[in-house]
C-alpha cells in the first residue's frame, strides 16, 4: 500500500506501508542495505528468504545461488564478498550449525558477511516449526578457537528491516561476520511496517585502502583496529587464508605476530562497544521488578508489564536487540534498579546465564524457561512477577 | 634473465615466502611450474586471476604466486571460487587442490560445481594419499596399498577424479602427470581458455608417505611409474581393454561446450526485469 504525502517541496515523499512477514521485513532489509549476492539451502523456517531473493535479486543485477549445502552457502557469500559485493545467507538451526566451519574462516580472514539463523527448536533436525531460542550460545560459540562475534536479534518484523541493514553495516564497518537470530515467531509473524525513505537509512561501506598497492598491508593495526579492506580484482593481490596470519595475510606461528593479531579482533569490538549496543529501557526508571528478554518474548514481557503497571506492580523490562557481545552495562543498571530480575528464555536459560554472571549481589535473578516449542505467554510472565515479588 | 628466472620474478612471491613447505622431490613443484608457464601463455594481468585452494601440501600453494589468492578451508575451495566468480565474472578464477580436498571432503561441491558448470579451472594434484598429516588413504589410494591408516591393507576402492568430473557435467577434462610436464602445461592452458567447469587432474606422488608405505622408491622411480603406466589418449583408442588394464590414460579427455552458470544468469536477469520471456 502507497500512501503520499507532501514533504519537502521539491520531492513527492512517498512513504511506504507494508504489511510484512519478519522474513520478508529480512529481504527488504538486505536489499537496502545494498546486498547483492545471496547463496542459501533450503531449510525451514528461513526459505522464505530464499525464494524471495531469488525473484529480488536479479531484478537489481544481483546473483542469487542455492547451493548444495550450508557449508557452500556461506563458503559462496565470503567469496562473493572478498570480491566486493554485500552477501548474506540465512537457514536454521541444522544449517546454522554446518555454517560453523566457514564461520570461523569469516572471522579470522575478517570477511563482512551477514548470516540470518531462524532458530527453530533442537537439537539436531528437532522441531523444525516451532520457535526456540536455543542457538544464542551456538551463535557467540559454535565455531571453535577465541573469537568475537556481533549477534543481532529483533522481536518485531520492523526490528528485522532495521536490524538486518544495522548487520551489515556492522559487517562492513568491523570487517566481521554478523549473526542475526531471529525466532521461528518473529520470522513468520506478519506486521505493517513503514519502510523508510532510502535518504533516512544509514548505509556504511567497508573503508578501502587508499594507499598504492605496493604499500598496502592488508591486515595491519590501524587505531579503529579494523584495516582497509582491498576486494580482489582492484589491484591490491593480496594473500588470505584461514591459517593465522601476520599483517601481510600470510601464515605465521610466531608468538609476538599471532598474540597482537587476535587480540586486535577482540579490540575491534570492544573498543566500539557504544556503538553495538541496540536495546530498549522500557519503565525500567522506578521499576522494583524487571524483566530482561529478547526476541519474540520481549513482546510477551512488554504486556506483562503493561498489565502489572496497571495492577499497580512497578514492572519495567530491559529489551535486548544485541545479544553478543553481551549488553553488560545496561542489564548491570537494571540489576541496581530492580530487586528482582526475570529472564523469560525459550532455552534452559542462555542469557540468564549471563545476566546471573554480571549480577554482583544488587538482585535476585529468576528464570521462565520454556523448551516444548511453544511460546512464552504474557500470563506467564505476570504469574512469575507475583510469585517472586 | 632465463626464461624461467623471469617467471619466477613476474608469478611467484619469491622474495617472501619462500622456501616452500614441500619436500625435496615432490610433484606440486613441477605441477607449479606448469601452472605459471600456462597462465604465462594465456597473457592475463596478474590483478585479473584469482587463486583459490583448499587445504593439505597442495593448499598452500596459494601463498606462493602472486595473485589474488584464497586460502579455504578443507574441501571448500570451490564454493569460495564460485561466490568470487559470481560476484566478479571478469575475474579468471583457478582452483588448486589435492585428491581428498577435492574429492573427499569435498566431493560434493565438486560434482555441484561441474554440474552447474561455474566458469572456472580446478586443478587437481592426485598423489593418492593425505600427504600433509602423514599418509594417510584418501579415496583415490588404489586398492590393496598401505598407508598410515589402512596399515594392513587398503579393502576400499578408488575412483577416478577425471571420470567423475566428466560424469559430472565438466565441459573439459584433461588429465596429464607430473612425468609429462609439457603436457600439463598445454591441458592447463587449453583449460583457461575453455568457458565453464574445466579439469585438470595432475597424477603426482607422494615418495615421502605414500611411497615409503608402499616400497614404491624414491621421487624419480615414482615418475618412472608414472611413464610406464600412463597411455595417451589417441593411444589408448587403440588398444585392447586387457592391455590397458593396469594403465591410465592422459590428454583430452572431454571437450564439450556448454554454456556456462553466469551466462545462464544473466538469461534469469532479464527475464526477472521483464526484458525477455522465459
Amino acid at each position: 500500500m502507497k500512501r503520499e504525502r507532501q514533504g519537502s517541496p521539491l520531492k513527492k515523499r512517498v512513504r511506504k506501508e507494508l504489511l510484512l512477514q519478519g522474513n520478508e521485513a529480512v529481504v527488504e532489509g538486505a536489499l537496502r542495505a545494498g546486498c547483492r549476492f545471496f547463496a542459501g539451502y533450503p531449510i525451514t523456517p528461513a526459505t522464505e528468504i530464499s525464494e524471495q531473493l531469488s525473484v529480488r535479486l536479479p531484478q537489481v543485477d544481483g546473483t542469487f545461488i542455492q547451493m548444495e549445502d550450508e557449508i557452500a552457502s556461506l563458503g559462496a557469500v565470503i567469496g562473493a564478498s572478498l570480491a566486493g559485493v554485500k552477501s548474506m545467507t540465512a537457514t536454521s538451526g541444522p544449517g546454522f550449525s554446518r555454517m560453523h566451519e566457514n564461520l570461523g574462516f569469516a572471522i579470522i580472514a575478517e570477511v563482512p558477511s551477514v548470516i540470518v539463523n531462524a532458530m527453530r527448536g533442537g537439537p539436531s533436525t528437532g522441531l523444525p516449526t516451532s520457535p526456540s531460542q536455543g542457538d544464542v550460545m551456538q551463535a557467540r560459540w559454535g565455531t571453535h578457537g577465541d573469537h568475537p562475534i556481533i549477534v543481532l536479534c529483533p522481536s518485531t518484523v520492523r526490528e528485522c528491516f532495521d536490524l538486518t541493514i544495522k548487520s551489515f553495516n556492522y559487517s562492513e564497518k568491523y570487517r566481521i561476520p554478523v549473526i542475526l537470530l531471529i525466532d521461528e515467531v518473529v520470522a513468520h509473524m506478519r506486521e505493517k511496517i513503514a519502510i523508510p525513505d532510502d535518504e533516512d537509512i544509514e548505509i556504511l561501506n567497508r573503508v578501502k585502502p587508499t594507499v598504492p598497492p605496493e604499500w598496502y598491508i592488508p591486515f595491519e593495526d590501524t587505531p579503529r583496529g579494523v584495516p582497509p579492506m582491498a576486494n580482489f580484482g582492484e589491484g591490491y593481490r593480496y594473500h588470505v587464508t584461514g591459517l593465522t596470519h601476520d599483517v601481510r595475510g600470510f601464515p605465521t606461528s610466531r608468538p609476538d605476530e599471532i598474540d597482537p593479531f587476535i587480540r586486535r579482533l577482540f579490540r575491534k569490538l570492544s573498543q566500539n562497544f557504544a556503538d553495538l549496543q541496540i536495546g530498549e529501557f522500557f519503565k525500567t526508571d522506578d521499576a522494583d521488578v524487571a524483566v530482561v528478554a529478547y526476541g519474540c518474548v520481549a513482546r510477551s514481557a512488554k504486556r506483562a508489564v503493561v498489565d502489572c503497571r496497571e495492577r499497580g506492580i512497578k514492572a519495567g523490562m530491559l529489551k535486548l536487540n544485541t545479544l553478543w557481545p553481551f549488553m553488560r552495562g545496561q542489564v548491570e543498571k537494571v540489576l541496581g534498579q530492580a530487586k528482582v530480575v526475570i529472564v523469560p528464555e525459550m532455552n534452559m536459560g542462555q542469557i540468564s546465564r549471563e545476566v546471573k554472571r554480571v549480577n554482583k549481589g544488587d538482585a535476585k535473578v529468576f528464570t521462565i524457561n520454556r523448551i516444548d516449542g511453544s511460546i512464552i505467554t504474557p500470563q506467564e510472565i505476570i504469574g512469575r512477577i507475583k510469585e517472586v515479588s | 634473465m632465463a626464461e624461467v628466472t623471469k617467471l619466477i620474478h613476474n608469478y611467484l612471491r619469491h622474495d617472501k615466502k619462500f622456501p616452500h613447505v614441500w619436500c625435496p622431490g615432490c610433484g606440486i613443484g613441477i605441477m607449479l611450474g606448469a601452472l605459471i608457464r600456462a597462465i604465462d601463455h594465456t597473457g592475463y594481468n596478474k590483478d585479473e586471476i584469482v587463486l583459490v585452494s583448499g587445504i593439505g601440501c597442495t593448499g598452500r600453494l596459494s601463498v606462493y604466486v602472486d595473485f589474488n589468492t584464497l586460502h579455504t578451508t578443507h574441501g571448500r575451495a570451490l564454493t569460495f571460487a564460485t561466490g568470487v566468480k559470481l560476484a566478479r565474472p571478469g575475474l579468471k578464477v583457478i582452483v588448486v587442490m589435492g585428491d581428498g580436498d577435492a574429492v573427499a571432503i569435498g566431493g560434493n561441491h565438486f560434482i555441484h560445481a561441474a554440474r552447474r558448470n561455474i566458469d572456472l579451472t580446478a586443478i587437481i594434484v592426485n598423489n593418492s594419499v593425505y600427504g600433509m598429516t602423514g599418509g594417510q588413504y584418501s579415496p583415490t589410494t588404489p586398492y590393496g596399498m598401505r598407508s598410515t591408516t589402512t596399515a594392513y591393507s587398503n579393502v576400499e576402492h578408488s575412483f577416478s577424479i577425471s571420470e567423475l568430473a566428466v560424469t559430472a557435467g565438466a565441459v573439459f577434462v584433461g588429465r596429464g602427470t607430473v612425468y609429462h610436464a609439457k603436457l600439463l602445461e598445454s591441458l592447463m592452458e587449453k583449460a583457461f581458455h575453455k568457458v565453464g567447469f574445466s579439469v585438470v587432474e595432475v597424477i603426482s606422488h607422494c615418495h615421502t608417505q605414500f611411497g615409503r608405505l608402499n616400497r614404491m622408491g624414491s621421487a624419480v622411480e615414482m615418475m618412472q611409474w608414472q611413464r610406464d603406466h600412463a597411455v595417451a589418449v589417441e593411444k589408448a583408442a587403440q588398444m585392447k581393454d586387457e592391455e590397458l588394464k593396469d594403465k591410465f590414460k592422459i590428454g583430452v579427455l572431454v571437450d564439450r561446450d556448454l554454456p556456462a552458470y553466469q551466462d545462464e544468469y544473466e538469461k534469469v536477469r532479464r527475464w526477472s526485469k521483464g526484458l525477455e520471456k522465459e
